[in-house]
């Protein structure tokens, strides 16, 4: 035991004190809330610093009014294209927009000049503008009055609510539980390809540069991957924390900073102006809240730990038997495709089944076979799971990872030692059969 | 010291070591020879229990072979390797804990043995920062460290120039002098006759010679002659002469069943005996003629 743990030390240490651990660990959370932070203040910057942007309308149906906004004025004139077309290139206009005589069901033969490309932005803008004007005229040529449509016009938001066996209510909304999802899942799947990666590379050097064999004369093989294995844990865990540290106190900073002089409502509309419309007019904030706080975070972050870890140890093993295998990281190649495949079926299965609907057969089992369980399951845990899946999940994912590092440890055993020779599936069979 | 007792191992259809006994007495540098593959590599794995034979007994200081006896072994593996990254006294800290030392303890012997070798301004260099022999040395306190009674080296001055050679061969003996026992795998003889008291000869698989320097000697006698003639009185006959230099003759004579003395009478006849020696064989030769025996028969 003392000599796991001198390994773990080693692996550990040497890994937190490089200088690109540092850097990695305390740049990575700066660049969210540092490109928050730049996109909200070009936002600010854009619109208190900008001038109003003129817009000439040429209409020859004399039909359409289009009201000026923020950033735009419409100016309506009866002079020519040719003429607005003068101003723009001039100087004195923004744009010009040419509504030619047609046909009121088909609407042809719209343009719009600028002296520069116009964004996507202005483009939708007036796309959207002129549609909601040629429908109103529309309807008012059929006989119906403009304002009636506008009366019934209504929104609908369901509110969620789960139901448990006892009965408790739980408020639940379908995009909080899908950013959890999301997020915790993304980061299994990275924590794991990272530092599996690092226990590969780590297991090669000492092979390559032949260390093993001194150090399996001091300590069993097994010793020294499982403190490998441990060690590396412990500088992700490390890492981990000092990002949510970091992001936490960062994003208070900004957040706060900026929300001084912006209210949040006003940056979220900047964001998505269609989706928070809806969420401020339909729930209040109360309900947000409601939400927020009926989450069962501790099962959440219990999970995440749990499966984090998990995930983890189960791939590691298996990292660091193909890199005992091999004698070079391009060699392990051919040995990566069985690792790579249930992690990428599991990320895809992420997106293609479980946040969508989190209570499909493929994503009960996707969240239940070990090699997958890691990220399905975290995809599925804020969405709330019955407690025996949860149960059977865990479960199988502490009997798979035993399994693997049994197996890794098999191999790394024999592999450790062996040089020169570029292993087959069919010796790595050999080497988990061969008793010593 | 050690002692091993009808060893057995293979690999698939390949035998390793077949009925391999060998014994190592206290304080003797003990020489392991044999040419590549003949399973000098797995016999000393088995000894610092890296593997398992399959069977046969191995007995350290009388007890049979068990994880504790690794603190009691220095090794020495033919392909040496340090992290690169780290540094020299990191390095060897390391080294010295996984062989069970005392953080206090390790301290204290690393640094005895960075002034003995004179290489204190190294311990906060990395390891890639080293020249080759350097990195040797490094490598060879970290085996040391822990003063076990038993050393094992695997070709121990491969890598070396000859001034750290000489260092290391100094630092063996002195180890020696001071009771450990030494195991020195190689195929370079010359550093076998300088350095060893006992030999074994390992060649595919088996032990095919073992003993004293001088008993091995003994056995492989080619029984051959160095001659130097001159003031001929008779003419040589020509399928002995090998060199002439200025009216001397040099050649080399089987004794093919004769007595010694009776050659001599015989030479006396042709001329002045300016030197008549036998030719004792070099460890080499008796490698490579022990090999080449076993081989063929």
């Amino acid at each position: 035991m003392d000599k796991i743990w001198l390994v773990i030390q080693r692996e550990y240490v040497s890994r937190v004190k490089k200088k690109s651990f540092l850097l990695v660990t305390l740049l990575t959370p700066l660049i969210f809330p540092a490109i928050m932070g730049v996109f909200v203040w070009i936002a600010m910057e854009e619109e208190g610093g900008q001038s109003l942007r003129i817009i000439e309308v040429v209409d020859d149906n004399k039909l359409f009014f289009l009201e000026s906004s923020d950033q735009y004025a419409f100016s309506f004139s009866d002079s020519s294209p040719e003429e607005a077309k003068k101003l723009v290139q001039e100087g004195n206009r923004y744009g010009f927009l040419h509504i030619p005589k047609f046909d009121i069901t088909e609407p042809t033969g719209i343009s719009f000049y600028g002296e520069k490309n116009p964004s996507m932005n202005l483009i939708s803008y007036l796309e959207n503008n002129l549609r909601k004007k040629i429908e109103e005229q529309r309807l008012f040529e059929s006989g119906i009055d403009p304002q009636i449509i506008n009366d019934v016009r209504t929104q609908v938001a369901i509110k969620s609510i789960t139901l448990d066996e006892e009965g408790t209510e739980t408020v639940s909304d379908a995009t909080v539980n899908y950013a959890i999802g999301f997020v915790a899942g993304i980061m299994i799947y990275m924590f794991i390809f990272i530092y599996g990666n690092q226990i590969m590379q780590g297991v090669i050097e000492e092979k390559s540069s032949r260390i093993v064999e001194i150090l399996v004369s001091s300590l069993k093989p097994f010793q020294l991957m499982l403190g490998k294995i441990i060690g590396i844990a412990g500088v992700g865990l490390t890492q981990l924390l000092i990002w949510i540290l970091l992001i936490g106190i960062l994003t208070t900073i900004v957040t706060g900073f900026l929300g001084l002089q912006m209210p949040q409502q006003q940056a979220m509309e900047m964001a998505n102006p269609e989706m928070t419309q809806g969420l401020m007019q339909n729930t209040d904030m109360g309900e947000i809240l409601q939400v927020i706080s009926g989450i069962n975070y501790v099962q959440i972050a219990l999970s995440f730990v749990f499966y984090f870890l998990g995930g983890y140890l189960l791939y590691g093993a298996l990292f660091a038997g193909i890199g005992s295998a091999v004698d070079s990281p391009s060699d392990a190649q051919q040995f990566m495709l069985p690792v790579t495949i249930p992690l990428v079926v599991a990320y895809m299965g992420l997106f293609v089944f479980i946040l969508n609907d989190p209570n499909s057969t493929t994503s009960f089992w996707l969240s239940i076979v070990p090699l997958t369980s890691p990220i399905a399951m975290m995809g599925r845990v804020s969405y709330g799971v019955p407690f025996w899946e949860l149960a059977l999940s865990m479960g199988l994912l502490i009997v798979g990872f035993l399994l693997t590092t049994w197996v890794a440890g098999k191999i790394y055993r024999i592999g450790i030692l062996m040089h020169g020779t570029k292993p087959s599936y069919k010796t790595l069979w050999k080497w988990i059969r061969t008793n010593n | 010291m050690l002692k091993i007792e009808k060893l057995n191992k293979s690999y698939g259809a390949n035998k390793a070591l077949s009925d391999v006994d060998l014994t190592v007495s206290e304080g003797l540098v003990f020489g392991l020879l044999g040419p590549n593959g003949a399973g000098k590599t797995t016999l000393i794995r088995i000894i610092n229990q890296i593997i398992d034979g399959d069977s046969g007994k191995v007995y350290i200081g009388g007890e049979l072979l068990a994880p504790k006896h690794i603190e009691l072994i220095g090794y020495l593996p033919e392909e040496r390797g340090l992290y690169k990254k780290m540094k020299v006294w990191d390095q060897m800290l390391y080294f010295a804990r996984l062989k069970g030392l005392s953080s206090s303890d390790a301290r204290i012997k690393i640094k005895y043995w960075l002034e003995k070798l004179e290489m204190e301004t190294w311990r906060d260099k990395k390891i890639e920062d080293l020249s080759k022999g350097m990195a040797q040395k490094v490598q060879f306190i970290s085996t040391v460290i822990h003063n076990p009674p038993l050393l094992i080296l695997d070709e121990p001055f491969s890598g070396f120039d000859p001034v750290n050679a000489e260092i290391i061969k100094d630092e063996i003996l002195e180890l020696k002098a001071k009771g450990t026992t030494v195991i020195l795998s190689t195929h370079r003889m010359e550093s076998v006759e300088l350095l060893c008291d006992q030999v074994a000869m390992i060649n595919r698989s088996k032990k095919i010679l073992d003993g004293t320097i001088k008993q091995v000697k003994s056995i492989y006698r080619p029984e051959v002659y160095s001659i130097t003639l001159d003031q001929l009185t008779r003419d040589l006959p020509t399928e002995w002469i090998l060199k002439e230099d200025e009216g001397s003759y040099s050649f080399t004579l089987p004794l093919s069943g004769k007595h010694p003395n009776e050659l001599l009478n015989e030479l006396m006849q042709y001329g002045q005996v300016n030197r008549f020696q036998e030719l004792i064989p070099s460890m080499e030769e008796i490698f490579i003629h022990q090999v080449k025996s076993t081989e063929n028969g």
